[in-house]
């Protein structure tokens, strides 16, 4: 790794330190989930002491978009509209089984998980989370965040890698999609430049 | 509670309007031929002793499979709700709609309230009720094919409007 790498790597560091702690989010509010929702935003248990305190409702002010309760299929293209809107990076939290799953909803009208529609990073299991599981889902986040694992923030870097690799005269296979930290990504480690 | 509007009814309709009634739980229900559906409620709304004024409910049952292979026994049943505010008496009132010809008089022209559950029953079961002003979905999407809640409709068939790109998973 060159010096010049190096420093990249560490501003990365610091633009990821930053982004944990001043998430603002979209909360998609559909259902009951609401309520624990406001429950977690209100200061008995309080989201902001995680630096998530600002609720935007507008997609193109938020860097995350919390889908709080059940998604129908007649939502379907609002939702993905919404998040299109958003400005990268980007996060997906998927807030309640509803929105994970589907949930206990298993018919002609509910859709099974936002995930069919956007990619979501943290699944928040319960019907609905206490704010504690709210505030670990978020917590766990930040961590992805901060190991640059955040889908949008992989969709950024592979995009780069791609450039680079052009750049260079390397072939580079599409866009590396899945959720896993970048640099043990086999497809990363195939195309690693070695100046 | 209520047997002075049967009473009503069955003075008034002589000629076979009133398939059935009877009372059950406590509340009165009575079973109308359909082509006398919009005469009935016009009926009830307006005679002093009945006064039938709020619409309370309008919505269908799909009885598919439940008249032991009758043929002939209509489909459908479009089930509509009354109260009365000024005599405080309910009744419950059904008609039979068989599925070749899933059509019934809409009471939108006596409730204005009736219109939105028309078009949920339209929806949902696929009953048309003739005259409506509106009659498009209410609930699903206009993409939508097939009635949700009709008994023959698969259970967990989904008909979405969007899915994310399976190849890139974006």
């Amino acid at each position: 790794m060159s010096a010049a790498e190096w420093m990249l790597s560490k501003i990365d560091d610091a633009t990821n330190w930053a982004r944990k702690f001043s998430l603002f989010q979209y909360p998609f509010v559909t259902a009951c989930c609401g309520m624990e929702f406001m429950s977690v935003a209100a200061p008995k248990y309080d989201i902001a002491r995680f630096g998530a305190e600002f609720p935007r409702f507008s997609p193109r002010q938020a860097d995350l978009l919390i889908i709080v309760g059940t998604i129908t299929e007649r939502q379907g293209p609002a939702l993905r509209r919404i998040y299109d809107q958003m400005c990268e990076p980007k996060w997906v939290v998927a807030f309640g089984v509803c929105a994970s799953t589907g949930g206990f909803y298993q018919n002609y009208s509910t859709m099974p998980g936002a995930d069919q529609v956007v990619p979501v990073d943290v699944y928040i299991p319960g019907c609905p989370p206490r704010p504690e599981q709210v505030l670990d889902g978020l917590i766990l986040l930040q961590e992805r965040i901060q190991r640059g694992e955040g889908h949008s923030q992989i969709t950024i870097a592979s995009e780069k890698a791609a450039k680079k690799a052009e750049k260079l005269g390397q072939t580079y296979e599409g866009p590396l999609v899945s959720i896993r930290p970048i640099g043990e990504h086999p497809k990363l480690e195939e195309n690693k430049v070695e100046k | 509670m209520a047997q002075i509007v049967l009473d009503q009814l069955a003075a008034k309709f002589t000629g076979g309007e009133i398939l059935e009634s009877g009372t059950s739980h406590g509340d009165e229900w009575a079973r109308i031929r359909r082509d006398a559906w919009l005469a009935v409620g016009e009926f009830l709304r307006d005679d002093a002793a009945t006064k039938m004024e709020m619409f309370i409910d309008l919505t269908c049952v799909d009885r598919l499979g439940m008249h032991g292979g009758n043929p002939d026994a209509p489909r459908f049943d479009v089930v509509l709700h009354l109260y009365s505010v000024v005599h405080k008496h309910r009744v419950r009132l059904y008609c039979g709609v068989t599925e070749d010809d899933a059509s019934v008089d809409t009471l939108c022209g006596l409730w204005p309230g009736a219109n939105w559950f028309e078009r949920e029953a339209y929806d949902l079961y696929g009953v048309r009720f003739k005259g409506h002003p509106d009659l498009r979905r209410i609930l699903m999407y206009p993409e939508f094919v097939g009635h949700p809640l009709r008994k023959d409709y698969p259970k967990e068939k989904r008909q979405p409007l969007v899915r994310r790109n399976a190849a890139t998973r974006e």
